[in-house]
């Protein structure tokens, strides 16, 4: 598959890209003007915020596996988008909790974050998603340099909380929270570096497994080289 | 595992089960369909009284227990359930209740009792006089709903299996078919739905068995063709489309208690004072209310604490929550 065009594809696509990200908001307005919420519109519009957020959170991370899997590297230009607007969906799942299912009242509130567990790990998650809003601009990235990946590394502990956050709210039917995190294991898994932790094994002779693991790592590697040098693709 | 239920009904008068079948095809398809439905269903149903949802009950007695609150509406009360069974969204009851089939409907009771035996529906509600009872309906997540349930006294039907000194507690067990319950496909919750009651409040006249709601017969996704409503407690204690009721000496197990016994008590009354460890019990939103309304105070029994308050004296409330 040959690469497009970096300029011309984002461009092109970050429109639509926007406007896609901006569609659940919408649909959400929509809804709420013409009564079509349900039986339980607060209910509706947190879950939904609370949702999207989570999954723009996950496309997000999808992003680089995606860059590499397909060799297109201007996937990449989205990625601020894409961040941002999970950051955008929860601002909103946090407005909406604190105004219209707390009516701001403190007292209530400040239970929520202290005492309950589900809640302190999705408000974690949205502290530590705003330094990453904040530090998306070009002028920040300058300013950080090299602490900038590092700081931006906290995306797979904010994934985690956020997972977390909706697997501890549900009553019984854990099926859909446990989808999110096979995703997201799987975008995580995406990142180790197992060929430098399976060489370091084999170079300690840290036993059987390692032996074992070496060859189906190597012939993965081989079946997708764009994993060892993933710097060298995106620079091209 | 199916629970095998004997058939009250004499051959003769049973629809054969394919038209029975289409029914419910025609019933969930189309408007167009809906004529046709009817007309197939009409010679189908036993003529002496209403069998299908939405059918109307007639001769309904006021009761002194009802609330004056308003309503919910009639869409809210039957599109947003919580019926595992059925599926675990609140959308999926609806989407699912024409799979249940209510008749035959037949409810074993035994256990601790002089006269064990089995009822069918058709039996229950020729034989106890029907009522409508305006309930307030706390749900444990911190919604409320006001239901115009149509039933009668639990207790009724129980004197009617005499139960003997033994009887302490009566426990009660949903259908169990995942042919009909596509929700028990999985193992979301524990199969069948179990809960159960002290004798006492078992016989308590507010607690009944409802057949229908605004005075119609009771949809599926409600419970149908007869459920639990237990209006001091939270909603789970009110147990669907029940299949069997034993009298038994101890405290008999509850599904969701079974489940997460820190989150879900046996007795489960309405109390704000005692928190779900995931969401506060102080207030609730009461479903119908919009976006913006403010959520009410819940009171301690939903508000029933003058009729029931008297059963748990001296019950640490906070223990036995």
């Amino acid at each position: 598959m040959g690469t497009i065009r970096s300029a011309t594809a984002i461009r092109f696509g970050k429109p639509v890209i926007f406007l896609l990200c901006l569609a659940p908001f919408g649909l959400l307005v929509w809804r709420a003007l013409s009564e079509g919420l349900g039986a339980n519109p607060v209910e509706t519009v947190v879950h939904s915020t609370g949702s999207w957020a989570l999954r723009l959170l996950l496309v997000t991370l999808a992003v680089t596996p995606l860059q590499r899997l397909s060799g297109q590297p201007w996937l990449g230009g989205y990625r601020r988008l894409l961040g941002l607007f999970a950051f955008f969906y929860a601002v909103l799942h946090f407005a909406a909790y604190l105004v219209l299912d707390r009516a701001l009242v403190w007292e209530d509130i400040s239970t929520d974050l202290t005492k309950r567990p589900y809640i302190v790990v999705g408000f974690g998650a949205l502290l530590l998603l705003v330094p990453l809003a904040v530090t998306s601009t070009r002028g920040w990235i300058k300013r950080l340099g090299h602490h900038w990946l590092t700081l931006h590394r906290a995306v797979y502990a904010i994934a985690i909380l956020a997972v977390l956050h909706f697997l501890w709210l549900v009553k019984a039917d854990t099926l859909e929270p446990l989808i999110y995190a096979a995703v997201l294991a799987i975008l995580i898994a995406f990142r180790v570096p197992w060929r430098r932790l399976v060489g370091r094994r084999i170079a300690g002779q840290e036993g059987v497994t390692a032996a074992v693991m070496a060859p189906c790592t190597q012939e993965r590697l081989r079946a997708y080289p764009r994993w060892r040098c993933p710097r060298e693709e995106n620079n091209k | 595992m199916l629970v095998k239920r004997p058939n009250p009904i004499p051959p003769s008068e049973i629809t054969p089960r394919e038209h029975w079948l289409r029914r419910r095809e025609l019933m969930a398809g189309a408007a167009a369909g809906l004529g046709l439905a009817v007309l197939g269903g009409l010679g189908a149903a036993p003529a002496a009284s209403p069998a299908r949802a939405g059918e109307k009950i007639p001769g309904l007695a006021p009761s002194p227990l009802s609330t004056g609150e308003k309503p919910t509406s009639f869409e809210d009360a039957t599109g947003y359930n919580n019926f595992y069974e059925m599926g675990p969204t609140k959308d999926d009851p609806a989407r699912h209740a024409n799979l249940l089939q209510t008749r035959p409907w037949t409810v074993r009771v035994d256990g601790a009792c002089a006269a064990p035996g089995e009822i069918g529906i058709e039996d229950i509600l020729a034989g106890f006089p029907q009522e409508e009872r305006i309930y307030r309906l706390r749900c444990v997540e911190a919604w409320a709903m006001v239901i115009p349930w149509v039933g009668f006294p639990l207790g009724d039907l129980l004197k009617r299996f005499q139960p003997t000194s033994q009887a302490k507690f009566v426990a009660f067990e949903t259908l169990q078919d995942p042919k009909q319950f596509p929700g028990q496909r999985r193992a979301v919750l524990e199969w069948p739905y179990r809960e159960g009651l002290r004798l006492d409040e078992a016989m308590h006249p507010l607690t009944i068995l409802a057949t229908g709601l605004y005075g119609e017969v009771l949809p599926g996704q409600n419970g149908a063709p007869l459920r639990l409503v237990v209006p001091w407690k939270y909603g789970f204690k009110s147990i669907k489309s029940i299949v069997r009721i034993r009298f038994v000496e101890s405290q008999p197990p509850a599904t969701w208690n079974r489940m997460q016994p820190e989150e879900y008590g046996f007795y489960a009354n309405v109390n704000p004072a005692v928190s779900h460890p995931r969401w506060s019990q102080k207030s609730h939103r009461l479903i119908g209310a919009g976006l913006f309304a403010p959520k009410q105070k819940t009171l301690p029994f939903n508000g029933y604490a003058d009729q029931v308050a008297s059963l748990y004296e001296g019950m640490d409330l906070k223990r036995f929550f």
